[in-house]
């Protein structure tokens, strides 16, 4: 790209030259501001005689701004740079691009809206920086691709980062676009030398997969293409774009234009594993007495939940699940019907910390490291783990080194065909006979499982504040009906939606924060809920109290975007994991346990969540504290979230 | 049948409480918020993930005395220096006052779930 002559325009005269030239009706691409900074510099002089602590502008000051100058070069152009740069953005589909405004981006913020017609992408307008990130992140679960965020490289990043962390760990593909202006020629003011970095990414290098800062509109349209297929190869992670504002703002001309190219697209098919060690996991496994298999991250998309059905049902394997994303069906008599002590092969698949599977954890009482191995002593250990192709040292959410028996180095969903193929090859029908025996012992476990969990899901039943199972068994009996979709977090509820309601689609849990950053709840929620939109699903988030407050303003977002999303508040007023720490803590050091409060309540005043939803323009019920109440509240707040607004009800409730 | 015998002969100690103890129930329901009994265990008394279930306590005041002066699972150790055996009888007596579950037949969002 050619730029134009090298200058310093300042913001004043940038603006005087800007409402001369639409006077004189101009449009060319004329860069000679020296005329306004004389006659700025004039009247600079006359004003600052005697300097009011609020300047008024001098005769010739007001006379230089309200008259027609004598002659002003004007600075405007059909085509910026950043018309091309929305050009490239639009080739990679994306359907959203979340931000909150920032003017190191404001070049593609206008290309987006003027040039691209504010669709694909359509601008979704967030009220902060890790809400963007927190909705990308979302919205990436769900539809298994990334919208666009932008920030600017410096503050936006700086309120994005946690978010980002999240993402990372949770193996999610993100598009992040970074404004800077690294020329400090450019930099209008003190507030652009602020907003300004020598290497943006550098602050999420540690936890981001790749990034780069392209210095011409062609190495942009290639970083793109890049960082999009990097984003979608497994492990799946966050990228980084930087936009150079000076890019972005300088002219185009349409011979310039003619020059450039974008990049076809082509996606890496994910690494399946080695045919050998796959073949070796198959043997070790239908060998096997009493497999498990222990299931993190498997189901990138909906053809995962099917081919983990399908291992399972083959070898008659039990599934424990994370509940890191919808793994398999929890109304299958395999799901849970097994436990991690119990198995002589162990499969894991896309599980980041197998150590911590496989040991107790240490208790917060107990002083020093005293985790023991809960598998059989001479039980196996598989892994099928693409955290095992790529990590980085700093941030230790890779977890501690797993000893195990096999690591097949690979992502789990596309290796299951093959292992499913080479088990099949392997089954003898005294293998089968064996294996169909387990059936009917695992499902009499899956039984006992259900009937425990109603058993202990009637204690609390009619107290107040409501229980956890209360509330998730009277959501289940208004959204069953419909095609719905979880997207909050099980943990901090005791998972009584795992344990009450019926998931079978891949759509239908999207599992949790990944790094366990709070915060990342409300936006992930609004985001999941903006991809399931235009799917027609029923969305629902359990919101914990907690994490919306760190960035509420995302309510505003769903109702200004229209989001259909039913929230009911998990209102147990306190930091409450914290609150119980705190605690150990008191009672470890002898003293004080009556003051864990201190610190981790939120209390005093009390959060009315529904006079907070109203605020922001959304539909809300409560508080409700009596249990009886929450079944009409639903679904009064469901016909909203079904007319496609977002609804909210505060509820308060027990701790976990 | 060894070990049946035993099993049994535990449990009936455990669940016949000590007739010397006694406890303020109204005291002990102050502690159970005060000291943060609920924190982990639910208002209620109906555990969940952080915790147990401890309403309707099948256990004798000393029993649960002896638990909680040395837990073994997640739960931290309460010395006598953070809260008393008496105190912890009040508790004791507040957790025999929690309503029992009903059957999950007789709540019929529950019988739902069950008949599927």
């Amino acid at each position: 790209m050619a730029r134009s002559k090298k200058i310093s325009v300042d913001r004043r005269g940038f603006l005087k030259g800007a409402a001369a030239g639409a006077a004189a009706g101009a449009a060319a691409l004329v860069v000679k501001p020296e005329v306004a900074r004389a006659q700025e510099a004039k009247a600079q002089e006359a004003a600052e005689v005697h300097r009011p602590s609020t300047p008024l502008p001098g005769a010739k000051q007001t006379a230089a701004e309200t008259s027609p100058p004598a002659h002003v070069d004007v600075w405007t152009t059909d085509r910026p740079g950043s018309d091309f740069m929305v050009d490239v953005i639009k080739h990679l589909g994306f359907e959203y691009a979340a931000f909150n405004p920032g003017s190191a981006f404001r070049g593609i913020h206008e290309s987006l809206i003027n040039y691209g017609g504010n669709k694909m992408p359509e601008i979704i307008t967030c009220c902060h920086e890790e809400s963007s990130v927190g909705m990308a992140h979302g919205y990436a679960k769900i539809e298994g691709k990334p919208i666009m965020v932008m920030a600017h490289g410096t503050v936006g990043l700086q309120h994005a980062s946690m978010a980002i962390y999240n993402a990372w760990a949770d193996r999610v593909p993100l598009i992040l676009i970074l404004g800077n202006i690294a020329d400090g020629q450019w930099r209008r003011s003190d507030v652009e030398w602020a907003h300004s970095v020598q290497d943006a990414a550098a602050m999420v290098r540690d936890y981001t997969k790749w990034d780069d800062a392209p210095v011409s509109l062609n190495g942009f349209a290639e970083s793109m293409i890049r960082a999009y297929k990097i984003a979608m190869t497994p492990p799946m992670e966050p990228v980084v774009i930087v936009a150079d504002a000076v890019m972005q703002e300088e002219p185009l001309s349409d011979a310039e234009r003619s020059r450039l190219q974008i990049p076809k697209l082509t996606l890496a098919s994910p690494p399946a594993g080695d045919y050998g060690a796959v073949k070796e996991a198959a043997k070790m496994l239908v060998a096997a007495e009493s497999p498990v298999i222990l299931a993190g991250r498997v189901a990138r998309t909906a053809d995962g939940v099917p081919l983990l059905v399908e291992l399972a049902e083959l070898l008659q394997a039990p599934i424990v699940d994370k509940h890191f994303r919808m793994n398999f069906p929890t109304n299958h008599p395999l799901y849970g019907a097994g436990t991690i002590g119990s198995a002589d092969v162990l499969l894991g698949l896309e599980v980041p910390d197998m150590w911590q599977n496989t040991h107790t954890q240490t208790p917060v009482n107990k002083m020093g490291m005293v985790s023991r191995r809960i598998t059989k002593p001479d039980a196996k250990v598989i892994t099928i783990y693409a955290g095992d192709l790529f990590s980085k040292s700093n941030y230790q959410d890779f977890g501690r080194y797993d000893e195990v028996d096999l690591a097949i180095a690979a992502d789990a969903q596309a290796t299951l065909p093959i292992l499913i193929d080479e088990c099949r090859k392997l089954i003898t029908p005294e293998r089968k006979s064996v294996i169909q025996a387990r059936a009917a012992k695992l499902a009499e476990v899956s039984r006992r499982n259900r009937e425990r969990d109603l058993a202990e899901a009637a204690w609390a039943w009619d107290a107040s504040p409501v229980s956890t199972a209360r509330m998730a068994a009277e959501i289940w009996n208004q959204v069953k009906t419909e095609d719905w979709s979880l997207v909050s977090d099980l943990t901090f509820v005791s998972n009584w939606p795992g344990r009450l309601w019926d998931f079978d689609k891949h759509y239908q849990f999207i599992g949790g924060h990944g790094a366990y950053g709070v915060g990342y709840g409300a936006p992930a929620a609004v985001g999941a809920a903006l991809a399931n939109k235009k799917h027609g699903r029923v969305t629902v988030n359990i919101q914990c109290d907690g994490d919306l407050n760190y960035a509420p303003g995302v309510l505003w977002t769903a109702a200004h975007h229209r989001i259909p999303l039913l929230t009911v508040m998990h209102n147990n007023r306190a930091y409450h994991q914290e609150l119980m720490y705190v605690e150990d803590m008191a009672a470890r050091a002898r003293r004080g346990v009556e003051n864990a409060k201190i610190g981790t309540a939120i209390e005093d005043p009390n959060i009315n969540y529904a006079l907070m939803a109203k605020a922001y323009g959304i539909y809300s019920e409560g508080p409700i504290d009596n249990p009886n109440d929450l079944g009409p509240a639903i679904k009064r707040s469901l016909e909203v979230v079904k007319k496609g607004e977002p609804a909210m009800i505060d509820l308060l409730t027990q701790p976990r | 049948m060894r070990r049946f015998v035993i099993f049994f002969g535990l449990s009936a100690m455990a669940l016949v409480p000590a007739m010397c103890q006694t406890g303020n129930s109204t005291n002990g329901q102050k502690l159970f918020l005060r000291d943060g009994c609920y924190e982990c265990h639910g208002y209620a008394g109906q555990g969940g993930v952080a915790g147990a279930r401890i309403a309707a306590l099948p256990l004798n005041a000393q029993a649960l005395i002896r638990y909680v002066r040395a837990p073994a699972g997640a739960m931290p150790a309460f010395t006598d220096k953070v809260i008393t055996d008496q105190e912890l009888t009040d508790i004791w007596a507040y957790l025999q006052t929690m309503p029992k579950a009903k059957s999950p037949k007789d709540i019929p969002l529950l019988n739902a779930l069950e008949k599927k």
